[in-house]
């Protein structure tokens, strides 16, 4: 069993980082946002070995549903992009690397900080327990998050009519 | 644990089949019903041996012929996200349903087996999860095909399904504050309760605005009549066009199946499930297994009869459901995309959230 | 193995996605294997009606699409933060039913204002 375990995780977390590394290099846009799919996939399948499973589902739900939806729509718009091929030298390698370096140094510290459960977590709902923190302790950040939604549809409401009177 | 994996391989080649053979069942009905409300023969050559089954054998013959058709692939196009896109029409179809329960929790021997394949905390939001990737598939066919009606088609109709995807998603927690569960095997164990002792607690009874909801929404996320924008059979060319064979085949087997996975959706959430009304257990009644009358009778029947009853009533509300669809189908005309967008966004979605609001306000007053 | 999720659900939904891809594989597959392979430059030309095509076919579409998917995604969020709360409303009572009330009633006013504006006006 313990075996098995290990062999589902190698999976979940080779379709992580192998899809991710295709979308970083893959020369055509669209066939990276496809890529991007399993990578979500397989932080989703990263989330249910960390027993969150509602973390997953709605990762899968909102991430592969409805953000990559809307990156695929992006690169649509952008349709010459496509045919080209975007060319992967990079610029400025050496300013580049401070804040390479400081975003490794600061997830090294959370790495090195963090206590890991190295026994796999009992499994328990967790849908109900989010909820009640959601409206107890975390009651703030709940009602923010839909401040943040409705100026995320009145900002993109003005993007869609700029467009439009550019169109008429 | 051998037995544990022998089960979970039974359950799913159960559903597996059951979901195949409703789609397949499905293509010839919606031929001979669309044919009998106009009035026509609908399909009846195809024969084995002279025997015809009232042109059941017809779709046998359109299976084979779709496997032997050219695989077309448009030189133009992205081989590998073509090939990808009916893969997308098909995998969640039948991903979604595992979560569902086709029968109740049975004790087999002192082992109890859940006739659900995945019993997940989560399971309506895993449902709606998977749900959602049915619309790579229209997405990417309509880029990868290389031609300007896929792409517009393919545009349209992912336009029509996430704007429809909410109302699913929004209808749906009306039932689960009456239930205060996302397992719809919990929902269904729930729906066995009664209003007033008398007035089953089923879902479509609770909660009528969201079955209203749900049920058209369910239709315009299998693209069809009166939502079949995507795709109008004759008159309007969509995001297939540049599909032959059975990669065609998949997104309209799909869609068929489809069809059976929202009917047992529809039957879990809102007609009870599996329950069929006054009908208990031996564990919900103190081991008298049979009819509960609210008026004191009590008819005795067999635990496994019970069981029996239960899993035929589910059969059958899916199957009711399924008719349903058909007949609203060859019933109503086609929406106008306008008018389409229109329902959902400004007379689905207020309606949506007021139901919400109304039930938690109504499931606070009770409590 | 008392875990839930390793002995019972991880390991079926695995299995369940196996056979899944397996039956759409093999619907793919045979297509591919036994389906005849006649091409021809005509036949290859994408379909429009007849009429040969002069552009390329991934031509820019209207930018309503693409605030259909912007709305779709908050609404989709806010779906995702009422599940929870409907799961444990029978749990937080009062204190939450006003809570939830005001974020709804806030992306309410968003789809309200969405509404009078028209913008999702197909014209």
């Amino acid at each position: 069993m313990e075996l098995l375990r290990h062999i589902i995780f190698w999976l979940f977390a080779v379709l992580t980082v192998g899809s991710a590394v295709v979308v970083v290099f893959h020369p055509r846009v669209i066939y990276s946002a496809f890529a991007l799919l399993f990578t979500f996939f397989g932080v989703a399948g990263l989330y249910v070995f960390l027993s969150a499973d509602f973390l997953a589902a709605a990762q899968i739900l909102i991430y592969v549903g409805g953000i990559l939806t809307l990156i695929i729509f992006g690169v649509f718009l952008t349709a010459k992009i496509t045919t080209l091929d975007i060319p992967h030298q990079t610029h400025q390698r050496y300013v580049a690397l401070v804040p390479i370096v400081m975003i490794a140094a600061g997830l090294f510290t959370v790495v090195k900080n963090t206590v890991w459960p190295t026994a796999p977590l009992p499994h328990h709902p967790t849908t109900q327990v989010i909820g009640e923190l959601l409206l107890t302790k975390y009651l703030v950040p709940f009602e923010l998050a839909s401040i943040l939604l409705l100026a995320a549809l009145i900002g993109a409401m003005r993007l869609a009519r700029y467009y439009r009177k550019r169109e008429d | 644990m051998w037995l544990d994996l022998g089960l979970i391989v039974g359950k799913i080649a159960v559903v597996f089949i059951g979901i195949i053979a409703g789609a397949f069942v499905l293509t010839w009905a919606e031929r001979k019903q669309s044919a009998l409300m106009s009035d026509r023969i609908g399909a009846n050559r195809a024969a084995i041996l002279g025997i015809k089954l009232m042109g059941i054998v017809n779709s046998v013959a359109d299976a084979l012929k779709m496997i032997f058709k050219e695989d077309f692939l448009p030189p133009k196009g992205l081989r590998f996200l073509h090939a990808a896109a009916p893969v997308f029409a098909m995998f969640p179809v039948f991903m979604t349903f595992a979560v569902l329960p086709f029968g109740p929790t049975i004790t087999v021997g002192g082992k109890v087996i859940p006739l659900q394949i995945l019993q997940l905390d989560v399971g309506m939001l895993y449902l709606l999860a998977f749900g959602s990737i049915a619309v790579y598939g229209v997405l990417l066919a309509g880029w990868a095909s290389n031609n300007k009606y896929t792409l517009i088609g393919g545009m349209r109709a992912t336009a029509q399904m996430i704007s429809y995807e909410l109302i699913l998603g929004l209808s749906l927690i009306g039932p689960i504050l009456v239930y205060g569960s996302l397992d719809p095997g919990v929902m269904a164990t729930a729906q066995n309760g009664y209003l007033w002792g008398w007035i089953p607690k089923w879902g479509i009874i609770v909660q009528p605005i969201a079955f209203l909801l749900f049920l058209p929404a369910a239709m315009a996320e299998t693209k069809r009549c009166p939502f079949d924008l995507p795709e109008g059979e004759s008159e309007i060319i969509g995001f297939a066009t540049e599909y032959s064979g059975m990669r065609w085949g998949m997104f309209f087997l799909g869609e068929f199946a489809e069809i059976v996975v929202l009917a047992a959706v529809l039957a879990t959430v809102f007609l009870g499930s599996y329950q069929v009304p006054f009908l208990f257990d031996a564990g919900e009644k103190l081991g008298m297994a049979g009819f509960h009358f609210p008026w004191g009778a009590y008819l005795p029947i067999a635990e496994w009869a019970v069981v029996a009853l239960r899993i035929l009533s589910f059969g059958v509300k899916v199957l009711i459901l399924m008719w349903l669809q058909m007949q609203i189908r060859w019933t109503y005309p086609r929406f106008r995309y306008d008018q389409l967008m229109r329902v959902s966004w400004r007379e689905m979605m207020p309606i949506a959230l007021a139901n919400i609001a109304v039930t938690a306000l109504i499931v606070m007053l009770v409590a | 193995m008392e875990n839930s999720i390793f002995s019972g659900n991880l390991v079926a939904f695995l299995i369940l996605f196996g056979a899944t891809c397996a039956l759409v594989g093999m619907f793919l597959a045979l297509s591919a294997w036994l389906g005849p392979k006649r091409m021809t430059p005509i036949k290859g030309e994408p379909f429009e009606c007849g009429v040969i095509s002069k552009t390329d076919a991934r031509s820019p579409y209207p930018v309503k699409f693409y605030l259909v998917a912007v709305l779709f995604i908050v609404f989709d969020i806010e779906v995702a933060f009422l599940y929870p709360w409907a799961v444990s409303f029978g749990s937080i009572g009062v204190a939450g039913f006003i809570a939830a009330m005001i974020f709804l009633a806030i992306l309410g006013v968003g789809l309200y204002y969405e509404v009078s504006k028209r913008v999702l006006e197909w014209k």
